[in-house]
């Protein structure tokens, strides 16, 4: 059990990147992208958990007191920024795409010539 | 290359890439046995050397506050980015599409009364980002989705004001380029870039944290803007060039 948080992190990879390779829709593929990413904060957030640790944020706990990683956290918080950027363009690209070769299937963009 | 090809291609190479992943953790330290020395470290000196008892807004504004600027301008290309792809190159004149208003007066009041909470659970993530679990990147998604919402349920004319370019640049300039300035306020007063500077005040209130205060709502501002301005820029692409606008609308 005690790698588990791992292996869902790999299941969570492995399964966006299937999606993206077979996706027929790029905004499907956006989001199977971020899903891929998510893969991301599973790993750093389980990287940084410290057994019956609580959130490292010490209003109304003693201070000293067992608490996880804020550095992994601060990571996952880059890591999500990171991401909405990313999907930004992506889907900025999807609709020029859609206005340029009228299809966002990715098959179908392959054969638009420039 | 056709479907079935891609596939036949794409389930070995993915099964090598989870083996891989599963040989590069089984190497780690079992989950919950954490080695640090960072997390511990700072767990244990933010508190009393910058008096904000959120160590993660801690970290993320001062023990790597110059990461948090990059990450800033990360999401601030991210918007010069989007604004150029959809940039028409021809300017047309073009009108807003008639859009239906939401017929329900119920969907439309709980609209309106989440629009509200939403902005103030936005303020209240943002402003006591660094005391309690929030922050500024938190706090500013919200306010943009609350914003938003009142696109949804109130009408195009209630939300201009929040997609107009000449009010949210400069707003976006602000919170991105306060941020820098409060770096550089610490360069000019002779310490390294982005030191913290205000005093650091009482410990566990919205007095705190000295400079981390001011780069939180320098972020949560840039965010909220970003957002509000990547909206703009897709909500344009509903709109329909004057000429080819149908009689009715």
């Amino acid at each position: 059990m005690s790698y588990l948080p791992y292996a869902v992190a790999a299941w969570i990879c492995v399964v966006g990147l299937f999606g993206v390779a077979t996706s027929r829709n790029l905004i499907h593929l956006a989001i199977c992208l971020t899903v891929t990413q998510s893969s991301s904060y599973v790993l750093l957030l389980s990287v940084g958990y410290v057994k019956h640790g609580g959130a490292p944020i010490f209003k109304g706990t003693k201070p000293g007191s067992t608490a996880v990683d804020p550095v992994v956290q601060a990571l996952t918080l880059t890591d999500v920024v990171v991401s909405v950027a990313v999907v930004a363009l992506i889907l900025a690209l999807a609709l020029d795409a859609h206005r340029l070769a009228g299809t966002i299937d990715p098959d179908g963009l392959a054969d638009v010539q420039g | 290359m056709s479907r079935r090809v891609r596939i036949a291609v794409l389930v070995p190479a993915l099964a090598g890439l989870g083996a891989l992943f599963a040989w590069a953790v089984a190497g780690l330290p079992a989950f919950g046995d954490y080695r640090g020395p960072y997390g511990y470290v700072l767990n244990r000196i933010v508190v009393p050397l910058r008096h904000t008892t959120n160590v993660v807004m801690g970290t993320t504004f001062d023990v790597r506050g110059v990461d948090t600027m990059g990450e800033e301008f990360i999401l601030y290309a991210a918007v010069v980015g989007v604004t150029l792809l959809l940039r028409d190159e021809v300017s047309t004149r073009r009108v807003e599409r008639h859009t239906r208003r939401l017929r329900s007066d119920a969907t439309r009041l709980v609209g309106v009364l989440m629009v509200g909470g939403g902005l103030l659970v936005g303020l209240w993530l943002a402003a006591f980002g660094y005391v309690t679990p929030g922050g500024g990147f938190q706090g500013g998604v919200v306010l943009a989705g609350a914003l938003l919402l009142l696109y949804v349920v109130g009408s195009h004319r209630d939300y201009r004001v929040f997609r107009d370019e000449h009010f949210l640049d400069p707003l976006e300039g602000l919170g991105a380029g306060g941020y820098v300035m409060v770096g550089l306020a610490a360069l000019a007063s002779g310490t390294p870039f982005l030191t913290n500077l205000f005093g650091l005040g009482t410990t566990g209130t919205l007095a705190s944290g000295g400079s981390i205060a001011v780069l939180n709502w320098a972020s949560a501002l840039a965010v909220t803007v970003a957002m509000l301005l990547l909206f703009a820029e897709f909500l344009k692409t509903y709109e329909t060039p004057l000429e080819q606008d149908d009689p009715g609308s």
